[in-house]
């Protein structure tokens, strides 16, 4: 079903993070850029179909007082109502540049308050909600920033206090209807994820609690919540009410990644065991449950993937980073 | 990032160095009493209490090249030598074994069922000293008491944290490649068969369910993997079956212990900022090490026992041919203060030196300052 593309070499190797890819389509010239971690650094890569890159970009995490090389632990574009921002987090706060990497529009740094001392500091988590930016933290905190059509004046106007773990990830849709279906859902370490309707003031919808295992990824697609858990589950709730519709023993290591493609309900899984799996989610026009059904599975030999996401919203291709990988690997429909 | 990282990744390193030294030892035919000696004085070196205080505190983790140095030290406390080539071939066997090891753990967890291997080899090295024995027992405790309670998410983050460490180390170790596990292109095997981690089920069910909770539908579908249910959990006490074979001793003298290091690969471009300095090492990074040498109380009265040299390779002249050989950015030159340029570095590093005067040790006639500058310098 899905035949390996040519794959784009580059410099250095992905780190060992969760989410550890962005892509970002360019409908003119059809290009697709790709986002990871490299430790310290960021690496931006732009590549045609067949797969030379064309533009090669590195960021760097600000520095500060104490870490001469602080790592960055997530890349991602946001894609607002009027621009696209590509937000860093790191230990030290967040940065948010212009989507080519070439211009800093914003920083903040992390507070580190009333830390313990065994603490580790860092934010993770980036999602784009309307024309809000969500980016969580060490502590459990989400930050909410309010980012106008253009300009540099991006402004914290909320903090979520839910959760009391580090996040692992954030994701969002588009506000549906009036009848408030669910905007965004946070996930953190402990495998607690919480759904929120965005807005000037964002508001707790639903909590579904963890069972003791990180939940690294987590997609919101049509009223459900897709969920990868450390144990190498794949969980999907109804959103508004928490209900588990669907659990899936989908890989023998913790999941890493996953990914959505909206307009054909995919979604993509990756994992530790060098597997990537691509399932089909649709609701039974009965019952109004959510059904999934498995599509293809991929075998990334001797690669722990930390990084997969489809490269256009049907989800006709995708892209894969794994650790000690110098190359990023794609896949499209035959 | 986890700041709860260097005591596992110093215990499990101090392992592995173990391992391969104590063969070398014997494929060299040092007399017993001569090795014995080098191990327990190792040992002791390691698991000195000061020095352990240092490691537990919650601390970021540094470089390889900043850790070397620690390694270095420890391998010339005793009556042993060790010449440059040979002790970069150690360092680099060293730390791919233990990156494997992190990399084949089951769960983030395991990685400390690999810890509790290693200790447990430790003790069986020097089961007839009762005193160090003691010192190793009391880590152990302290290892269990630290990492026991911390929550799958926290030891996810050392994971990563100790797969950043190794993130740009690819060199092929023959015994690596002989055993399959790890590939020409020194990427690692991963199988995708065998026993799925304690707590997770074999891949291929799907369950669904009605908004009541009850199940009504159950598919199964081809994952690609031929998994099988875990037997048993391994043991987190200080006495058990471990279950986990990793980090126990893969050398004998049969089968001795060679490496290719090969830099010759076509990416082997670093693009990180440290790499950018190869003969200096960051600030924050000589504080470091200064604390912790500082806690590391070097006998250097060894008595009239005559040192010798070990060597890693089976030859000198193969010593001799790796050192010359050795490619450019795999060079541990790490340490290389110049007294004139880093004069207000040196003045600092005396003085955090000085903090750590130990006082009952008084053979100890030069500051500790100067012994540590004076050792960097021969490095």
């Amino acid at each position: 079903m899905y035949r390996r593309e040519p794959p784009v070499s580059m410099r250095a190797w992905p780190a060992a993070l969760y989410n550890n890819l962005c892509v970002l389509s360019v409908p003119a010239p059809r290009l697709t850029q790709f986002a990871l971690v490299h430790g310290p650094n960021v690496q931006l890569l732009s590549a045609a179909s067949d797969g030379l890159p064309l533009f090669q970009r590195q960021l760097h995490a600000k520095e500060g007082a104490g870490l001469s090389f602080p790592l960055v632990t997530q890349a991602y574009w946001c894609v607002l109502p009027f621009r696209v921002l590509l937000v860093l987090t790191s230990q030290r706060g967040i940065q948010m540049y212009e989507s080519d990497g070439s211009v800093m529009v914003y920083w903040h740094a992390l507070d580190s308050g009333d830390a313990p001392p065994a603490q580790a500091l860092f934010a993770r988590g980036i999602a784009a909600s309307g024309h809000y930016i969500c980016v969580g933290t060490w502590s459990g905190r989400v930050l909410v920033f309010d980012v106008p059509a253009k300009g540099p004046n991006i402004v914290l106007s909320e903090e979520l206090d839910e959760h009391r773990v580090p996040i692992t990830d954030i994701a969002a849709e588009p506000a549906q209807g009036q009848d408030c279906v669910a905007d965004m859902v946070t996930a953190d370490d402990s495998g607690l994820l919480c759904v929120w309707k965005s807005g000037p003031e964002f508001k707790l919808l639903t909590r579904i609690s963890g069972f003791g295992t990180p939940c690294p990824s987590v997609r919101l697609w049509q009223g459900t919540v897709a969920a990868g858990y450390g144990d190498g589950q794949i969980r999907i709730f109804e959103a508004s009410s928490g209900a588990l519709h669907v659990q899936i023993n989908a890989h023998a290591r913790g999941i890493c990644a996953l990914d959505l493609a909206p307009e054909a309900g995919k979604l993509l899984s990756g994992a530790e065991d060098s597997f990537v799996h691509i399932w089909k989610l649709s609701r039974n026009p009965d019952s109004g449950c959510i059904e999934v059904e498995h599509c293809h599975a991929e075998c990334v030999t001797d690669t722990q993937v930390c990084g997969a996401r489809f490269c256009d919203p049907r989800g006709s291709s995708f892209a894969v980073t794994g650790y000690d990988l110098a190359e990023i690997l794609r896949y499209s429909c035959v | 990032m986890s700041v709860r990282s260097l005591p596992l990744l110093f215990l499990n390193l101090g392992g592995e160095m173990l391992y391969i030294l104590d063969q070398r030892l014997r494929a060299q035919n040092i007399p017993a009493d001569k090795a014995r000696k080098v191990m327990n004085d190792i040992i002791t070196t390691m698991f000195n209490k000061k020095f352990l205080e240092e490691l537990f505190k919650p601390q970021e983790l540094y470089s390889r090249k900043a850790l070397r140095a620690i390694y270095d030290r420890l391998a010339h406390c005793s009556i042993m030598r060790l010449n440059q080539a040979s002790m970069d071939k150690l360092y680099d066997l060293m730390t791919m074994a233990f990156k494997y090891q992190v990399l084949l753990c089951p769960r983030p967890k395991d990685v400390l069922l690999v810890t509790f291997n290693h200790l447990d080899s430790i003790k069986d090295f020097i089961r007839d000293s009762p005193a160090i024995m003691n010192q190793v027992d009391e880590t152990f405790r302290q290892v269990i008491e630290v990492y026991g309670c911390l929550s799958a998410g926290e030891f996810h983050l050392i994971r990563q944290t100790l797969l950043i460490f190794f993130q740009d180390m690819h060199i092929r170790v023959s015994i690596f490649l002989k055993d399959k596990i790890q590939n020409s292109n020194g990427r690692f095997v991963l199988p995708i068969s065998g026993p799925v981690p304690w707590g997770t089920e074999v891949p291929g069910l799907i369950r669904m369910f009605n908004d009541k909770g009850e199940e009504v539908k159950r598919v199964e579908f081809k994952h690609g993997g031929q998994y099988v249910r875990a037997q048993s959990e391994g043991s987190f006490d200080l006495y058990g079956d471990r279950v986990l074979t990793l980090g126990t001793n893969i050398y004998s003298v049969s089968r001795p212990v060679e490496t290719h290091v090969s830099g010759a690969s076509k990416n082997s471009a670093l693009n990180t900022k440290e790499s950018t300095a190869p003969n200096s090492l960051a600030k924050e990074e000589l504080n470091f090490l200064a604390r912790l040498m500082g806690g590391m109380e070097i006998n250097k009265n060894s008595g009239p026992e005559p040192g010798f040299r070990l060597n890693l390779f089976t030859t000198d002249e193969e010593e001799e041919h790796a050192a010359l050989t050795r490619p450019e950015e795999l060079s541990y030159q790490v340490i290389n203060i110049q007294a004139a340029q880093d004069q207000q570095r040196n003045e600092e590093l005396s003085r955090i030196m000085g903090e750590f005067e130990v006082h009952d040790q008084p053979q100890q006639s030069t500051s500790k300052g100067d012994d540590l500058l004076a050792m960097m310098d021969e490095l």
